[in-house]
């Protein structure tokens, strides 16, 4: 077994209760290496040509709980969730910060695959070189704070009550689902330690329609043991070190950035997008830092870039709300696309978000298309029972839970926003275009908090359009090239993008190297094994799902809004450029290997060692 | 080395980063391996983060205990040390803590206490690098308080939820 593996993944069969070890060969690890790489291979051979017929939410849609051979020994510790996503059709590495992964890795596992449905609900325990389906009948409807609470508990009291007397059983590491996910809200989130997600690909859902309400992981074994362990050990002091330097990422983590974002930048979802300016001053920094942050400096496991900072709402109706700064997004996604500038009522929706099992990216981005089709005329009071305002928290709390519990329109809104788009057109007798034109996604998965317009954020022209993942905004396209070593990279190794900015390349494929012993180097995951995920995961994604097929190129673009010019700001008037559009997509397929069409052709297949795609690949050209 | 040593904890500046558990591990056994750590870090509630390690106590009630001679202190440090050879691991060393500190090592199942590094605690040097001081060396004569460190992980947490949380700390541990 090359290095950095626990050496095993379990595989769970809900529909029979049965659970057995498996392990993959050198070679599939070399070539997918880990987490959304190896999630995505897995996918496909249990599902195969069928994947087109396949409902992500039937019982044989797999559901990956992956690690990577770099999890928990490089700094920033994650897990990667994966399978066929309910709102893409393809594959997401949807990616949490959470101890699952290090314990996880300690009990001597790699990661789960989960198969079936159980009868009932349950949880997966595992334990050192162990693994059981526990009733979780008691814990199905709670929110996710109440969940993590009661689970910490009974799983230690469990493992206490097994083993007394070896000293405290140290609190166990988890992912869980809220309501939403339960009550399958399409694009809901997987859930840990309270406020972290793996929200893109609406995994939530998945989770909630296999009956599994949670994944627990508590072992007492070493890390997994590396190819060269000097090495490794002074790559992690370099790395930490790096990571270190990052003064200000420390300080500030990105709870500054709902003021910069939109002042600065102007990229900033404002009113589900009609605008990505604002000055508000009210929604600086400062303002959540010092009236509401009551940790400074919060990390997981094996992290020294602690951006993440935890807020607490300790006066007023909301008292008790506990998230984190909110980071970015979440400013964003339930403050600004609220139009809500006041950081008492973010961190409450934030929260809200939370622990409903929203995605607090996804869920509120449909929240607020909702609004906006009440603005344009399109839904009414009656629809929503009450009068929705732009800027109203009470909208907004509302709309969220009755989305959560699917009840009124709600439950139309579960869909996510691209199929709501086509459901309200329908009822309403309207054409799905005149809705289309104020859905803010791609490929289903609804854009992250960074707009294109400006072109002075991270993200330009096809950073969404051309992406696998669609919307996602930790995965964005650029070249086909230098963006294979971003975060297919990161979600493949699974560790955090955030303990990756910062630090020399370079040194990272050292140290992936150095863990694994595979003869990896920066170009040859640029030009092989980054090229093999992503073709892979294209496949998938344009082969679809029931009731839904991406159009290539019509669908690979941005949203209609994205070409609206700027209506306000320093960068009033500008747009997207959809010629540089269409010309930087076809590079990009060119560069992959794709045809004109996007489809991965048949020479490339072969070279990637993916010939097994060919069959479907040939129906698609 | 200064002497005497005490390692001081400030749970309020812990980030939860575990570093500690790491660099514990790589120096007491050669690899990352957090539950063979002398320090381990509770979270019985996300932003509860509790280092726990020996206090060091003055009357070391730990070896009092021990029936085996296995616990000592150490003369240069005043550490705890475990003679893995002695030890039975019969764990009434865990049960005389009034912190219950001690583990049984998840690998040779001896008594497992922190000795200090021999004066250069390695879970300070990290701690202290990363700028988070959660654990920092004191060179102070022993006082009556450093036993008071030694109490449950989860009680010390209920105590820093409501500091943190205010009432609906009251409600975030079971």
């Amino acid at each position: 077994m090359p290095g950095g593996y626990a050496g095993k993944w379990l595989e769970v069969d809900l529909s029979k209760d049965k659970i057995e070890e498996v392990t993959y060969s050198d070679k599939i690890l070399e070539q997918y290496f880990g987490g959304r790489g190896l999630a995505a291979k897995i996918a496909w051979d249990k599902v195969g040509d069928k994947w087109s017929e396949m409902d992500p939410l039937a019982p044989e849609s797999p559901l990956m709980v992956y690690t990577g051979p770099m999890t928990a020994i490089y700094p920033g510790t994650r897990i990667c969730v994966s399978g066929k996503s309910p709102v893409s059709m393809g594959t997401v590495g949807s990616t949490a910060a959470t101890e699952l992964a290090n314990e996880m890795k300690s009990a001597g596992y790699d990661g789960v695959t989960f198969m079936g449905k159980a009868d009932k609900p349950v949880y997966l325990l595992i334990t050192d070189n162990s693994a059981e389906l526990v009733d979780a009948s008691h814990l199905w409807g709670l929110d996710g704070e109440k969940t993590l609470i009661k689970l910490n508990k009974e799983v230690t009291d469990e493992l206490t009550k097994r083993k007394p007397n070896v000293g405290l059983w140290k609190d166990p590491g988890m992912i869980y689902i809220g309501p939403a996910g339960e009550n399958l809200i399409r694009n809901a989130a997987v859930l840990a330690k309270i406020c972290h997600a793996a929200g893109y690909g609406g995994y939530g859902s998945l989770m909630g329609s296999k009956n599994l309400k949670a994944v627990v992981a508590k072992g007492r074994g070493t890390l997994p043991v590396v190819d060269a362990p000097e090495a490794t050990i002074l790559l992690w002091k370099k790395t930490h070190e790096h990571l270190m330097a990052r003064s200000a990422m420390r300080r500030q983590g990105t709870g500054y950035a709902g003021y910069a974002v939109g002042a600065d930048t102007s990229s900033e979802p404002i009113r589900n997008w009609q605008e990505e300016w604002h000055d508000e001053k009210s929604f600086g920094g400062p303002m959540f830092e010092t009236r509401f942050w009551v940790k400074k400096k919060w990390a997981d496991f094996n992290c020294t870039t602690n951006c993440m900072k935890v807020s607490c709402i300790k006066t007023g109706p909301w008292k008790g709300d506990i998230t984190d700064m909110p980071d970015y997004e979440l400013q964003a996604y339930c403050g600004t696309n609220f139009g809500i500038f006041d950081p008492e009522a973010n961190i409450h929706l934030s929260a809200l978000a939370d622990q409903l099992g929203h995605s607090g990216i996804n869920g509120p981005n449909t929240a607020g298309f909702a609004v906006e089709l009440h603005q344009r005329g399109i839904l009414s009071d009656e629809d929503f029972g009450f009068k929705p305002k732009w800027g109203d928290v009470e909208t907004f709390d509302k709309i969220l839970r009755m989305m959560a519990y699917r009840e009124g329109i709600g439950d139309v809104l579960a869909e996510g926003t691209y199929k709501a788009a086509f459901l309200i057109a329908k009822m309403k007798g309207k054409k799905p275009e005149e809705l289309l034109k104020y859905a803010v996604h791609v490929k289903g998965i609804e854009v992250g908090a960074h707009g294109t317009r400006s072109d002075a954020d991270y993200t330009h022209d096809i950073s969404y359009a051309a992406s696998v993942q669609g919307g996602d905004h930790t995965s964005v396209a650029s070249d086909g090239y230098n963006d294979m070593s971003g975060a297919v990279f990161t979600d493949s190794a699974v560790f955090c993008n955030f303990t990756y900015y910062g630090v020399p390349q370079s040194l990272v494929f050292d140290f992936a190297k150095a863990i694994t012993g595979f003869p990896m180097t920066l170009h040859g995951w640029r030009s092989v094994t980054g090229p093999r995920i992503v073709t892979l995961q294209k496949a998938l994604l344009m082969m679809g799902g029931p009731g839904l097929k991406w159009e290539p190129i019509k669908d690979d673009d941005n949203p209609p809004r994205f070409y609206e010019p700027l209506p306000s700001g320093p960068y009033k008037g500008k747009t997207t450029d959809k010629a540089v559009v269409d010309q930087k997509l076809q590079a990009y397929f060119d560069t992959l290997g794709w045809d004109n069409r996007g489809i991965p052709t048949k020479e490339t297949l072969k070279k990637l060692d993916l010939a097994f795609l060919e069959k479907s690949m040939a129906k698609l050209r | 080395m200064v002497k005497p040593i005490w390692i001081s904890r400030d749970y309020d500046a812990c980030s939860g980063c575990r570093r500690c558990e790491l660099a514990c591990s790589i120096h007491h056994e050669g690899w990352m391996w957090p539950e063979a750590s002398r320090v381990r870090v509770f979270m019985p509630f996300p932003g509860l983060e509790v280092p726990h390690l020996c206090s060091q106590c003055q009357d070391y009630p730990c070896i009092e205990s021990c029936k085996f001679d296995a616990l000592s202190i150490d003369p240069d440090t005043d550490a705890v040390i475990v003679d893995r050879e002695a030890c039975t691991s019969c764990g009434l060393c865990i049960t005389a803590c009034p912190g219950t500190v001690p583990t049984l090592h998840p690998g040779d199942n001896k008594a497992n206490i922190c000795d200090l590094c021999g004066g250069e605690p390695k879970c300070v040097e990290v701690c202290v690098e990363a700028g988070y001081n959660a654990l920092t060396i004191v060179h102070e004569e022993p006082n009556i308080h450093r036993k008071l460190y030694s109490r449950n992980p989860v009680d010390t947490a209920r105590d820093l939820a409501v500091k943190m949380f205010g009432e609906k700390g009251l409600e975030v541990i079971e």
